[in-house]
């Protein structure tokens, strides 16, 4: 079912943290946040993997992962950028901000691009309203973001 | 703790993390090394001071110094001034937007003058990191007089009296849902702390989290004496890391301490903490739904009851209570329940958390007392509107909630007044929006919001939602008839009335409290095809002002469609039919020409 071949070692360290869990199905989550800090996202063969470690069937893991936005199963960008769309970011033109970055990136939101630099991501809220519109490019936060700003953002990326 | 003979607090909040505060706190400790300060003077980082509008903040204690918008680089003329000069830096000053006087002082700055801090009572004020500031100020004594003092339902007794209710959303009354945990008859329960802050444009909970995470330890260990439980459970978003990192330290020293773990204060009572994460989902935030989450499930919410009282975590009683609802534990036990009850008005006890936030002068948290208005919550903590811009609606609860009105200004705060004016209390999401924005677009926003979240267990929310949004659309668009919006109310009560959990039962309120305050202009949008705040791009107009016109050409030849007609020197014209709103030819015309409507 799986195409991707990953790294023998990463697959061992995945092993690793299921036994850190006790191979327990309880403890699913916090099996896949690991997982994706070790991989940067969960493709089938990371699911497929877990499921068999920790005893349950590949459509559990994968009804988890697809339930909740923080898992993705695409792999990000080298700098993933995301877009605060709380409400206090919306009201103050966070959606002037995303097709910014539409228009420059050329790619949708939930896209990378071909050369696997940026990725393009919206979120709910970072709690720092009082910045919005609010743009996290990997960890960095920039605040009061202006269509008009996002060029000089992209720039100190390439 | 050594003795310092004065205090710089620098605020660690995340709003002022992401203004390099962290930068700022590093140069403010080297200036003091520099200039041989260090036995007299401390920095330390503090949670959140509120004022995340001017941060960076920085504080100086003890002569309640107020700076704002401090950079980095003005770490030294703090240090040489303030620090060694007694001299306050006059341009960091807080500025009144009006009067254009400094105020140095914070306990005169209108944005804190009306508050009455009880669940933020340490934000800002304590090193979050260091649990001696916390014992310092009265921390672990309700644990302490709990345990050693009072019997359980002695404590379950003082909760009771004090009125308090759950800050989460749903005004439960907290006393109550301990008593019936304790009444649940099992070996095994679990005390659950749902920092789950789902609400776009809510950080309540993550303030008091990063800012002051020992009170939420010492309340849920209070908790787990009174029901029985020596196991606290907290589900926390993963994206808090600051939160995470900061409770994981605060949970770590609580156990060196004694305070967490076996025969706490010699009592015989044990209790511990562990950390569940989140991982977005916003129906999480719904106790059974937490709950499955918590089992390693897909967080889709169950029919109560049974309630997780009686059948919770793993089929045990779970007593799930929000973070603000906990930090205002210790303070009730410590004053008793007479005080907390004095504060707020008839139903509704205390103080309320906010998160002010969209076109306010003053965006930041706050924390008021239930009954005060929204008039004064608006206007003299956050000082206005925005740009001098014309208030039009604050919306209140987040997605479940609903726009409020002039009319409702000065209507007092509490569960039962907001349910009536058809928002509700929520976990305190507050943002305020002005004259340009465009009410069919914010209720379309909003059920944006609840499709994607919907965990589409039960079809009036997977499907009711998704029509309700389709319309919107529709609507914004200029395709929506009178007709849809007779739809949009039916559709809305029907999801009301059948959806399995709140959230699909709440959803449909931004819909319902935008078509009941806002009637003439989702009218207009529909019959008139208009949008008076010009967001709904289909409905604006570009249209060439006759008098204004001197051919010059410029917005013909630039329109990528060609859809301007005209010769040199004569009055051009845009057709319609052709026009996709790009508003190119205004952008080129340099004869204010080309307006939209």
């Amino acid at each position: 079912m799986a195409t991707i071949t990953l790294p023998a070692s990463k697959l061992d360290q995945l092993k690793d943290v299921c036994k850190s869990f006790n191979n327990d199905k309880k403890e699913l989550i916090n099996v896949l946040h690991k997982a994706q800090g070790i991989f940067g996202y969960l493709p089938a063969e990371v699911q497929e993997i877990i499921a068999r470690e920790l005893n349950i069937s590949v459509a559990h893991v994968y009804g988890v992962v697809s339930f909740y936005s923080f898992f993705t199963m695409l792999p990000k960008g080298e700098h993933p950028i995301s877009i605060c769309l709380g409400t206090a970011c919306y009201v103050r033109g966070a959606e002037k901000v995303i097709d910014e970055f539409k228009k420059h990136l050329q790619i949708k939101v939930g896209e990378t691009t071909a050369d696997g630099k940026f990725s393009l991501s919206c979120l709910r809220c970072v709690g720092a309203c009082g910045l919005a519109p609010v743009v996290l490019v990997g960890e960095k936060v920039y605040g009061r973001v202006a269509p008009d700003g996002v060029k000089k953002i992209l720039e100190e990326y390439t | 703790m050594g003795k310092y003979n004065m205090h710089v607090l620098v605020c660690g909040g995340t709003g002022c993390h992401a203004s390099e505060s962290e930068t700022l706190l590093q140069n403010l400790k080297t200036e003091v090394l520099e200039h041989g300060l260090e036995n007299e003077v401390q920095v330390i980082v503090t949670g959140c001071f509120g004022f995340c509008e001017k941060g960076p903040i920085v504080k100086i204690m003890p002569d309640n110094t107020f700076y704002t918008e401090v950079t980095p680089d003005d770490a030294r003329v703090i240090v040489e001034e303030h620090l060694i000069k007694g001299r306050k830096v006059n341009r960091l000053l807080y500025t009144h937007p009006e009067t254009k006087e400094t105020v140095a002082d914070s306990k005169h700055m209108d944005f804190y003058k009306k508050q009455l801090r009880i669940a933020l009572r340490n934000c800002g004020f304590i090193d979050p990191e260091n649990i001696e500031e916390y014992i310092a100020r009265d921390g672990y004594e309700a644990l302490a007089r709990s345990l050693n003092e009072l019997t359980p339902e002695q404590v379950i007794e003082i909760i009771k009296k004090s009125g308090l209710r759950g800050r989460g959303g749903g005004g439960f009354p907290t006393g109550l849902k301990w008593e019936i945990t304790r009444k649940s008859v099992s070996d095994i329960k679990y005390v659950v702390c749902n920092a789950d802050e789902g609400d776009p444009g809510a950080f309540m909970d993550r303030s008091i989290l990063e800012g002051d995470p020992h009170s939420v330890i010492e309340a849920m260990a209070i908790c787990g004496y009174c029901i029985g439980s020596s196991i606290g459970l907290v589900y926390i978003r993963a994206e808090y890391p600051l939160a995470i990192e900061r409770l994981k330290t605060a949970i770590a020293q609580a156990r060196d301490y004694g305070l967490l773990g076996e025969d706490i204060f010699g009592s015989g009572f044990n209790f511990d903490i562990e950390l569940r994460y989140g991982a977005g989902a916003f129906v999480c935030g719904e106790e059974t739904a937490l709950i499955h989450s918590m089992e390693g499930l897909r967080g889709e919410p169950t029919v109560k009851p049974p309630f997780p009282s009686v059948s919770g975590y793993f089929g045990q009683p779970t007593n799930v209570n929000n973070v603000e609802t906990l930090a205002n534990v210790p303070p009730i036990i410590n004053q008793g329940p007479e005080w907390f009850s004095t504060i707020g008005n008839e139903k509704s006890k205390g103080t309320k958390v906010f998160a002010l936030a969209g076109k306010i002068n003053n965006v930041g948290l706050i924390e008021v007392p239930m009954g005060t208005t929204l008039r004064e919550v608006i206007y003299e903590i956050g000082e206005g509107i925005k740009d001098g811009k014309k208030f039009k609606a604050v919306q209140t609860g987040g997605p479940s909630g609903g726009c409020l009105t002039e009319k409702h200004l000065d209507t007092p705060i509490d569960y039962e007044n907001l349910i009536a004016s058809g928002s509700m209390m929520g976990s305190g999401g507050m943002i305020v929006m002005d004259e340009d924005d465009c009410m069919v677009s914010v209720a379309k926003f909003y059920l944006e919001f609840t499709v994607e979240e919907s965990c589409g267990k039960c079809t009036p929310c997977r499907v009711g939602n998704k029509r309700l949004h389709e319309i919107l659309d529709k609507i914004t668009q200029g395709n929506g008839t009178r007709e849809d919006l007779d739809r949009l109310r039916n559709l809305s009560h029907v999801i009301k009335d059948t959806a399995l959990c709140g959230l699909g039962q709440t959803s449909p309120n931004p819909v319902l409290s935008t078509l009941d305050n806002f009637w003439d202009e989702f009218v207009e949008h529909v019959v008139d095809k208009k949008c008076r705040s010009g967001q709904c791009k289909a409905l604006l107009q570009y249209v060439i002002v006759p008098e204004n016109c001197v051919g010059c050409t410029a917005c013909a030849r630039n329109c990528p469609v060609n859809a301007i007609s005209g010769e040199r020197k004569e009055i051009h014209l845009i057709d319609q039919s052709i026009c996709i709103k790009c508003g190119v030819c205004m952008e080129k015309c340099k004869f204010n020409a080309v307006l939209v409507k």
